[in-house]
């Protein structure tokens, strides 16, 4: 049996812990609240053994792994102390707020040999699994552009409450939805190797972005776009998806469904003709031994306790593939405040028909210091 | 209960197998109107229970059947409580203990007294929030029939998961009490629910899954599934019966109706052809068989 603690107790945290306990290999020995109200139900009606002090917990209880679902500003020094420990983590995404950290964790974790992952959870969704093995076969030809999108009813009005809504908590839609989508970007194709005129604009909240857009620039002239919003009522929650255009046809994905359209059959082992072809994740999705709130969930927690019992596998979330992740959301930052300075510019003499320019993004530097470049 | 129960993702935007079609339903049912309109097809057609979510939209829907309940004799809810989005987004807005102040009546003498006293919530009564919070999602369907009341499968699981067996026993006792009503429990974990509720000592259970012959959501595996449905002491609904779409009605329909415990099936529609078709379909397949 795999020993593993579980560290943060929201949203995240609880329902991976109720994913974890069901699981046959392994023991949740312990959670790591500050919130002694969570705690005390939870050692109360489960049984479950607590500790209001991470550093207690990782130095005193006997454990393999630690699964890591705090606000994220602190996965860093947390994820740094269970490596110190030789222990396995699982951290919740984004990886690490500070890319240099992130790049030391990185080392780090190589140097203990043990095994590493982040929740980027899309990736263990059968659609996207299915697109990626599509794209590998190349069955729409040169791929030229990839737009990514997620929309969602996070925030609707002004008063935020939780630490999602705190910059430098590392809460806004750029970390929470954004995200989601560069990591399934780099999981379908790559990473840019350059980010152009990003917006991080609040809609509602006062310290965060509620909406996120950006253009990408990939090697040999291909390009992408992102637009994340988390403002947006008319969904009933998160919705994901990722359009790529190649030059024998399209493909869209979301969490549901494969439509592609093919100027040209692809080779007949694939089974897709000329034309449209949809691909249901009803038939794409492989059984989990438990279920809450999607297969995907359970997936990556399996995924993870596989990685631990053969080193061999390869990780599909790792540290590495989140902080090229994280590398970009940092070049995002950046650019959004490059290109908020020129628009300051123009609007010193700003045209009668032209609006005022939108509100200045904050300092970032605070939160991020200066990123080094890969 | 009927054989038929009648569902409702069409109506509120959910769909398993397609976001657009699911858009597509949600502008169609952004009144209450085309959904009365969708129920008193159903009604006509012999179907006289809606197992529905207790979202928001719900409020109206009730208020339409409370005003008319001369026009829908025998009709009776199936409340699934709660619409967990609602939930799970104020938790993201507002922090577990502020959602938790935002659901509950401001007027409750019990919140009151443990905001004041700044009291463990756990410490103090977990059980009366539970039945507050409970009391709440009902209070929609005040002086309708519910005569089973559901724990969503979220939630359901979720309890399951984390191993808190004694919020079973606690929503079970206070539909009962309070609301005269049987518990009900959705899950997509079929096998380890049924131990979970045995060896809390429930009998004969009602336990809402999903069952198709693809083995969709049916956690555990399909042979497991059928061997419980057998052999098992429990009153089994079957849910996602199509597989959101995946399969024929026709092949659908007869794999539930060969597993013969199942007397109770859900299903949901938007067009009169479908929901006619769907109905002689079932009493077809079911002909001579018994209800529960």
């Amino acid at each position: 049996m795999i020993r593993v603690a579980v560290v943060g107790l929201g949203k995240m945290g609880l329902s991976h812990l109720a994913i974890l306990r069901t699981h046959p290999e392994i023991d949740v020995v312990a959670v790591c609240d500050t919130s002694g109200i969570m705690l005390n139900g939870l050692n109360r009606y489960t049984g479950l053994k607590i500790f209001s002090d991470y550093s207690k917990l990782v130095e005193k209880e006997p454990l393999d792994a630690v699964l890591i679902a705090t606000p994220s500003r602190v996965h860093g020094p947390m994820v740094k102390q269970a490596l110190d420990k030789n222990l396995h983590v699982f951290c919740e995404k984004p990886f690490c707020l500070d890319v240099a950290q992130g790049r030391d964790l990185v080392e780090l974790a190589k140097h203990k040999g043990v095994i590493n992952q982040v929740g980027y959870h899309y990736r263990f969704l059968g659609t996207f699994i299915e697109a990626r093995r599509l794209l590998t076969s190349n069955v729409i030809g040169k791929l030229h552009h990839i737009r990514a999108e997620a929309y969602g009813p996070v925030v609707l009005r002004s008063k935020g409450m939780t630490w999602r809504s705190s910059k430098s908590e590392g809460g806004g839609c750029l970390f929470d939805y954004a995200c989601h989508a560069v990591d399934l970007i780099n999981f379908l194709y790559t990473i840019p190797t350059r980010v152009e005129g990003t917006i991080l604009n609040p809609v509602f909240s006062a310290d965060v972005d509620d909406e996120v857009y950006s253009t990408f620039f990939f090697p040999d002239g291909v390009t992408g776009q992102l637009a994340t919003n988390w403002s947006d009522e008319s969904f009933r929650k998160m919705s994901m998806q990722i359009t790529i255009w190649g030059t024998n046809g399209r493909m869209r994905i979301d969490r549901q469904e494969i439509q592609l359209y093919l100027r040209d059959a692809a080779e007949p082992s694939l089974g897709l003709g000329r034309g449209w072809n949809t691909r249901y994740t009803t038939k794409l999705t492989e059984p989990v031994w438990f279920y809450l709130r999607g297969e995907e969930y359970s997936s990556q927690i399996d995924h993870f306790v596989q990685c631990i019992k053969n080193r061999s596998i390869p990780s599909i979330s790792s540290f590495e593939s989140a902080l090229e992740t994280d590398f970009v959301i940092s070049k995002m930052i950046q650019d959004a405040g490059r290109s908020r300075s020129s628009d300051d510019a123009i609007a010193t003499a700003p045209p009668q028909n032209l609006r005022p320019p939108r509100r200045f993004v904050r300092s970032i530097k605070s939160m991020f210091g200066h990123p080094q470049s890969n | 209960m009927d054989r038929i129960l009648f569902g409702d993702n069409q109506f509120f935007g959910i769909n398993h197998m397609s976001e657009e079609k699911a858009h597509q339903q949600a502008a169609r049912f952004q009144d209450v109107g085309a959904i009365v309109d969708v129920l008193d097809i159903a009604y006509e057609e012999g179907i006289r229970t809606f197992m529905c979510t207790t979202q928001d939209r719900m409020i109206d829907i009730c208020e339409h059947f409370r005003q008319h309940k001369d026009r829908y004799e025998g009709f009776k809810f199936f409340p699934c409580m709660p619409y967990a989005h609602k939930y799970a987004n104020a938790v993201t807005e507002y922090g577990f203990l502020g959602a938790l102040q935002r659901f509950l009546p401001s007027n409750s003498s019990k919140l009151a007294a443990m905001w004041k006293g700044g009291m463990s919530v756990a410490k103090r009564d977990v059980v009366g929030i539970a039945q507050l919070l409970i009391d709440s999602e009902m209070h929609m369907f005040k002086g309708l029939e519910t005569p089973v009341i559901f724990l969503q499968n979220v939630a359901t699981d979720f309890l399951l998961g984390l191993g808190f067996r004694d919020a079973f026993r606690i929503f079970a006792d206070h539909v009962a009490k309070k609301y005269g009503a049987e518990p009900g429990f959705i899950t997509m974990n079929l096998p380890r629910l049924l131990n979970v509720l045995e060896g809390l000592g429930f009998d004969n259970p009602i336990i809402s899954f999903n069952l198709n012959k693809i083995g969709f959501r049916m956690c555990g595996g399909i042979d497991q599934y059928e061997k419980i449905i057998a052999t098992r002491k429990f009153r089994p609904i079957a849910m996602s019966v199509l597989a959101s779409g995946a399969l024929r009605a026709r092949d659908a329909i007869e794999y539930v109706a060969q597993q013969k415990n199942v007397r109770s099936l859900v299903f949901g529609a938007s067009s009169k052809a479908n929901i006619k078709e769907t109905k002689l379909l079932i009493d077809e397949l079911y002909a001579g068989r018994l209800t529960i």
